[in-house]
């Protein structure tokens, strides 16, 4: 049957039972709908097409692929990588047995967590906090220029903020060691690349530093769609302006701070690398305190080349990360439907 | 964005309500400045860093107030001005390319899951949701770009993983299902307008501050990017962006030669030549922040807007 135009008869064959005109009606009915949404939506169909092969290639194809990770995966000359991935033998949860046996995953884990929660806790706290201040600034001239000069790491690249993390912190030249410390009257000589100790307080302060503006510029924007009204009834009755920020301010932006905080925790086990690769000058004495999943998953590919171990670290990433979104999502729904992502 | 500015003029309109005390204001006022400085200073040091002599800077360590300044890291950098010209060019490219590449396919997605009347919406919606919420992890998308389709060492492996981007698609999508009133689609028809035509002639035009948004934000991702080059290139004659070659710099002062067997060479047959080390990475430095720093104001403001308006989650 070759679908046909609405306005072919409704029955071909002349020897066709009742019961056989009765099915046929709804199938032909079905065949003409799916000509109609074509003719229709067609478009529709040429216009999503670049990007369902993209998704399909970038992303689709990897998920699928990230099951080698359950594989013994070997490489022979002249084949595919399907053929490669289909021939290699399956080897269960042996990869991740390996992972788990390491002190690494240990390491990744909580530093990539421990990290993250410190960074959640630095952006939203002074992330806020740099909001009521902009927001309380008399000057408002002034308060966009401080604004705008506070956006300005956001936009670096992370290879530019490991020269300037350099010059502070190379060890016999660098500001830190020549200057700062000496006029403080420490006398130091720490060398920062290879003295994993103070890389906990290091990080923090160069990650704060380069995303608080985007923090501040999200808490401004919901402090500043606060009704004023609320403000001019709390002075009428008297409330000094910390009572002000306690009662109305923190109270009325709650939503935005919960839904970013969520975002983030979405994320907590996915970390910034180029934070991490970069900044720390992917320094191996400093990995005790400064290796994440994300650089472990490059450093034991690209450098080590096991891709047993490395896929599974990347996939046991995928999948926590999976549930901590979901979770994270579902959290965000029951406060405010409107900003959950699905 | 009308929102955020009626909010701002709302503002202006009383003044005295949330007025805080004079000492207040000047504290505030004084700590913002302290942290304006925190936030420029380092560029400053790199900067100065880089107009300073080499010898100077081996002995008196980094210092805003340098004994001798010198050119000599630029003149250093001039003498290989082909490397560094050659990755301007090809973050350039990656760029511009990228960002419009991307842009098209982003929002020709967007279109059709943002049509209340496409009966399929969620379900593509989904398709493109998902690669948010779960990824392959680096090996085997690596593996894909490699062994599948080959494309290590070249410039299309620079471009092809940053084009479409879900989060940005998503936000495309709800400026399009907000902002169009569905009315424009049904006359559009009856006026005999095919999909293609109200797209390009009436969407497209209708959603320019949400392009500029996720354009501002594609163009910094790919400028930025030196992920790509890192992963993908080993060659050393590949393209390789600015952005990777300060990269490599840092680690590597014989990287800012296009040629570095023949560099070693010249060490070898000299050894009196001195390399400014530490001056001529900073210089390096320099030129790759340059065009960030000119292009920023504009940047930030498009930012600021596309953030505010609460946009940036789809």
């Amino acid at each position: 049957m070759t679908p046909q135009s609405p306005a072919s008869p409704p029955i071909q064959k002349a020897g066709a039972t009742a019961a056989e005109a009765a099915a046929e009606i709804p199938k032909r009915n079905a065949a003409s709908r799916v000509l109609l949404h074509f003719r229709k939506f067609g478009a529709f169909y040429i216009m999503m097409a670049p990007t369902i092969v993209f998704l399909i290639v970038n992303n689709y194809i990897p998920m699928i692929g990230s099951l080698i990770a359950f594989k013994n995966i070997k490489f022979a000359y002249g084949e595919t990588l399907v053929q490669s991935f289909l021939r290699s033998e399956w080897v269960g949860f042996e990869n991740f047995e390996f992972l788990f046996r390491t002190t690494d995953s240990w390491i990744i884990t909580r530093n990539t967590v421990l990290y993250n929660a410190v960074f959640i806790f630095l952006n939203t706290v002074i992330g806020i906090a740099f909001a009521i201040m902009f927001n309380a600034m008399r000057n408002r001239l002034l308060a966009k220029f401080h604004q705008t000069m506070m956006f300005l790491p956001f936009f670096l690249s992370m290879v530019i903020v490991s020269y300037l993390v350099y010059a502070f912190l190379q060890p016999e030249l660098g500001l830190l060691n020549r200057v700062i410390l000496p006029f403080f009257g420490i006398d130091n000589t720490t060398d920062w690349y290879s003295d994993p100790t103070w890389w906990p307080v290091i990080l923090p302060i160069i990650n704060t530093w380069k995303n608080i503006g985007y923090y501040a510029v999200i808490y401004l924007a919901a402090i500043i769609g606060i009704d004023k009204e609320y403000y001019e009834a709390a002075m009428i009755d008297g409330a000094s302006r910390w009572r002000q920020i306690r009662v109305i301010t923190i109270p009325l932006i709650r939503p935005v701070i919960i839904v970013m905080v969520m975002l983030q925790i979405g994320r907590i086990f996915y970390s910034d690398f180029g934070l991490f690769f970069q900044v720390t000058r992917n320094s191996g004495a400093l990995y005790e305190t400064t290796l994440v999943i994300d650089t472990y998953v490059y450093q034991s590919f690209i450098g080590a080349g096991d891709i047993g171990m490395s896929s599974a670290a990347g996939l046991y990433q995928a999948a926590v990360g999976f549930v901590l979104v979901l979770l994270a999502n579902w959290v965000i729904r029951r406060i405010s439907r409107n900003d959950a992502l699905f | 964005m009308s929102q955020f500015q009626a909010a701002v003029r709302r503002r202006a309109d009383i003044p005295a309500v949330q007025r805080i005390s004079g000492p207040a204001n000047t504290a505030i006022n004084i700590f913002f400045a302290i942290y304006t400085l925190l936030c420029v200073f380092p560029l400053v040091v790199v900067l100065i860093a880089s107009f300073t002599d080499e010898r100077t800077i081996l002995v008196e360590g980094y210092s805003l107030m340098p004994e001798v300044w010198s050119l000599e890291a630029y003149r250093f950098l001039l003498k290989d001005w082909w490397a560094v010209v050659d990755s301007y060019v090809v973050s350039i490219v990656v760029t511009v390319v990228g960002t419009v590449v991307g842009l098209a396919m982003m929002s020709m997605y967007a279109y059709p899951i943002s049509r209340q009347d496409f009966p399929f919406r969620n379900v593509f919606a989904f398709f493109l949701f998902f690669t948010i919420l779960f990824n392959g992890g680096l090996v085997p998308f690596y593996l894909v770009y490699t062994q599948g389709l080959h494309l290590q060492n070249t410039l299309a492996v620079l471009i092809l993983p940053l084009l479409v981007n879900g989060f940005f698609v998503l936000l495309i999508r709800t400026f399009f299902a907000n902002t169009i009133p569905k009315e424009l689609f049904e006359s559009a028809k009856i006026d005999g307008a095919g999909e293609w035509r109200i797209f390009t002639q009436i969407v497209l035009p209708l959603s320019l501050p949400a392009l500029a948004t996720v354009g501002l934000f594609t163009t910094l991702n790919y400028w930025n990017d030196w992920f790509l080059s890192l992963l993908f290139i080993n060659d050393t004659d590949a393209p390789v962006t600015i952005q990777f070659r300060m990269y490599k710099t840092l680690l590597d002062i014989q990287y800012l030669s296009a040629n570095a067997s023949a560099y070693s060479a010249i060490l070898a047959a000299n050894p009196n030549f001195t390399i400014p080390g530490e001056t001529a990475r900073m210089a390096m430095a320099v030129v790759g922040i340059g065009p960030i720093i000119f292009a920023y104001p504009f940047f930030q403001r498009y930012f600021v807007h596309g953030l505010t308006v609460g946009a940036i989650k789809g």
